[in-house]
């Protein structure tokens, strides 16, 4: 069971236990974006503020399995504070990592160096659980979707 | 009732020949589809390699056999579920999910109109919740619902209230996630009371317990041959034989008509005016099977098993486990089926769900395509057990070890 393991590390769980930057933030001024997983029913609410192009506050709602959930906590964790080409580039660095890159993503054949994922790295056992993906990238989904609509 | 021997079943699948993780699969999941008997697949192998080519066409041999074979097959489920008169009512289409849209396309879109009153339940499957929401939005046809209590049954407290002026009635004969039974006959009675006409979602009824379309004094039922133990890709609608002639066609092409001109067309009788195209024959043949083998088993023995199994996990979930799993379903096993739904206190049902794949158990996590019931619950998504007839209780003590680890680790 070792692979299970690899799937549900430690900080995983415990971001899902104690999610970080939970909740949502008063709209406005917040943006508010809701993103959806179909297939098991992930629901995430994604509120954030920018300040020019800095990502000032995020949080999340929702609710869902421990990968989307914790995905989620690590995401607002790595990207708050941040400017938005940080964060983009933080974007494409865990799709890469999930196998899941995006067309546009000029370095999406390059092999990626976990160890500049920090915290997001332990998410990498979703790779070998190829419907969890998904989960993993639910998040990060809303925040593009998110970023997009405020045309940011 | 003689009982049948569920390891003689298991020793009739192949797939529970082979492991998961180097384990026996402990299959939990037949309410999303069951495991054939060989003996389904030999079927289909046979009519693939002696007899296959197109039906109702050619007059060489062959195809008068595949001819054959086909209409034996619509006779046998038909008898398999009592229809007075098979020949004229069974229709097969995809699944159970295109016997709905057909029945909602042939008869609800050229007899019902705004206002028009359809009655569904909450413990429904989406495919017999959006077909109707489909006319609802083309044609504003009105929906009302009967509800679940909170035992986990439907609500008929206000229910000639509701079938007050309906057209139909539209409900499952079995929930995929509570196992709820309703009682069809009692709502058929009243449904034909106020003058509406009553369907049935037999999906999960029909391969395990015995069903009789004239005993539950329905008009209309439907369901897949992937369910009870036949292959995937063929369904069957049932309707009384004057409502299924009366019905326009949906689908147009071959196989559907008496004459085609330029300008027009004369559909054939039921049930060919319901078949357009070459239809699913091989799979109607392994479905021919799979009757067969259900009437070996006896649908009584299969239903009584499914109930053994049922009371096995109820218990023994209870005292293990307490609080800590929630079981959806209803707790007696009276009128209800082999489907139970379970939610973890802090485990998501995803996430149970592989844990318990880590141990050879299958079940569905998710919504299991029935989301304004998830909503009555309360519930995103509960992690589905059903049974089948080659279920065995060191599946459950399977998903029990599963479910100790789950709690364990997001404990
Ligand atoms: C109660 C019920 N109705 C309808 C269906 C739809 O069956 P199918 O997907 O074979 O069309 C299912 C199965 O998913 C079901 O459980």
């Amino acid at each position: 069971m070792d692979d299970l393991e690899d799937l549900y590390r430690e900080i995983i769980l415990d971001h899902y236990r104690s999610p970080r930057n939970r909740g949502e933030l008063p709209t406005p001024p917040a943006h508010r974006t809701e993103g959806f997983n179909p297939l098991c029913g992930d629901e995430i609410v994604l509120t954030i503020v920018l300040d020019d192009d800095v990502i000032e506050d995020v949080k999340v709602d929702g609710h869902g399995c421990s990968i989307s959930q914790s995905s989620a906590s690590l995401m607002t964790g790595v990207v708050k504070g941040k400017s938005i080409d940080d964060a983009k580039g933080a974007m494409r660095s865990f799709k890469r990592m999930m196998t899941v890159a995006d067309e546009d993503d000029p370095d999406a054949d390059e092999p990626i160096d976990v160890r500049k994922l920090g915290e997001l790295a332990a998410l990498q056992g979703v790779v070998k659980f190829p419907v969890r993906i998904k989960c993993a990238t639910l998040a990060w989904n809303t925040l593009a979707q998110a970023l997009v609509e405020m045309d940011a | 009732m003689k009982r049948f021997d569920p390891e003689r079943v298991r020793h009739d699948v192949p797939e529970l020949r082979r492991t998961v993780h180097g384990l026996e699969m402990a299959y939990l999941d037949s309410a999303a589809s069951s495991l054939a008997p060989s003996s389904v697949i030999e079927a289909m192998s046979r009519y693939y390699e002696r007899t296959h080519t197109n039906v109702h066409r050619g007059v060489y041999q062959i195809a008068e056999e595949a001819t054959e074979a086909y209409e034996l097959a619509r006779r046998s489920v038909g008898s398999f579920i009592g229809a007075p008169h098979p020949d004229k009512e069974i229709v097969f289409t995809k699944n159970a999910t295109e016997s709905f849209n057909l029945f909602a396309r042939a008869w609800g879109a050229s007899v019902l109109g705004e206002g028009d009153v359809v009655v569904l339940t909450e413990m429904e499957h989406h495919a017999n919740i959006v077909p109707w929401l489909q006319l609802k939005e083309e044609r504003g046809i009105e929906l009302r619902y009967l509800g679940v209590t909170d035992q986990f049954r439907l609500d008929l407290t206000r229910l000639d209230e509701t079938l007050a002026g309906a057209s139909l009635v539209s409900i499952t004969a079995m929930s995929n996630v509570l196992g709820t039974i309703p009682p069809i006959r009692r709502i058929a009675d009243a449904a034909h009371a106020a003058g509406a006409l009553i369907a049935i979602d037999a999906a999960q009824l029909v391969g395990h317990a015995p069903m009789d379309v004239v005993d539950l004094g329905v008009d209309v039922a439907c369901f897949s041959a992937h369910k009870m133990l036949g292959p995937t890709g063929i369904g069957v609608l049932w309707a009384r034989a004057e409502l299924l002639a009366s019905m326009p066609p949906f689908l147009g092409g071959g196989g559907m008509i008496l004459d085609v001109k330029l300008d027009s067309f004369k559909p054939a009788d039921a049930p060919h005016r319901f078949e357009a195209g070459t239809p699913p024959i091989a799979e109607a043949v392994g479905l021919a099977a799979a009757v067969r083998y259900l009437r070996s088993l006896g649908m009584d023995a299969v239903a009584a098993h499914d109930l053994e199994l049922t009371g096995y996990a109820l218990e023994r979930l209870g005292s293990q486990f307490g609080d800590k799993v929630r079981v959806y379903s209803p707790q007696d096993l009276v009128d209800r089926g082999g489907v139970l739904s379970l939610a973890l206190e802090g485990v998501h049902a995803h996430d149970l769900a592989q844990v318990l794949d880590r141990h050879g158990v299958c079940v569905r996590p998710g919504h299991h395509c029935a989301k304004p019931l998830m909503r009555r619950l309360g519930v995103p998504a509960t992690a589905r057990v059903s049974f089948g007839p080659y279920s065995v209780e060191r599946d459950i003590d399977a998903l029990l070890g599963g479910i100790e680890h789950a709690l364990g680790m997001f404990g």
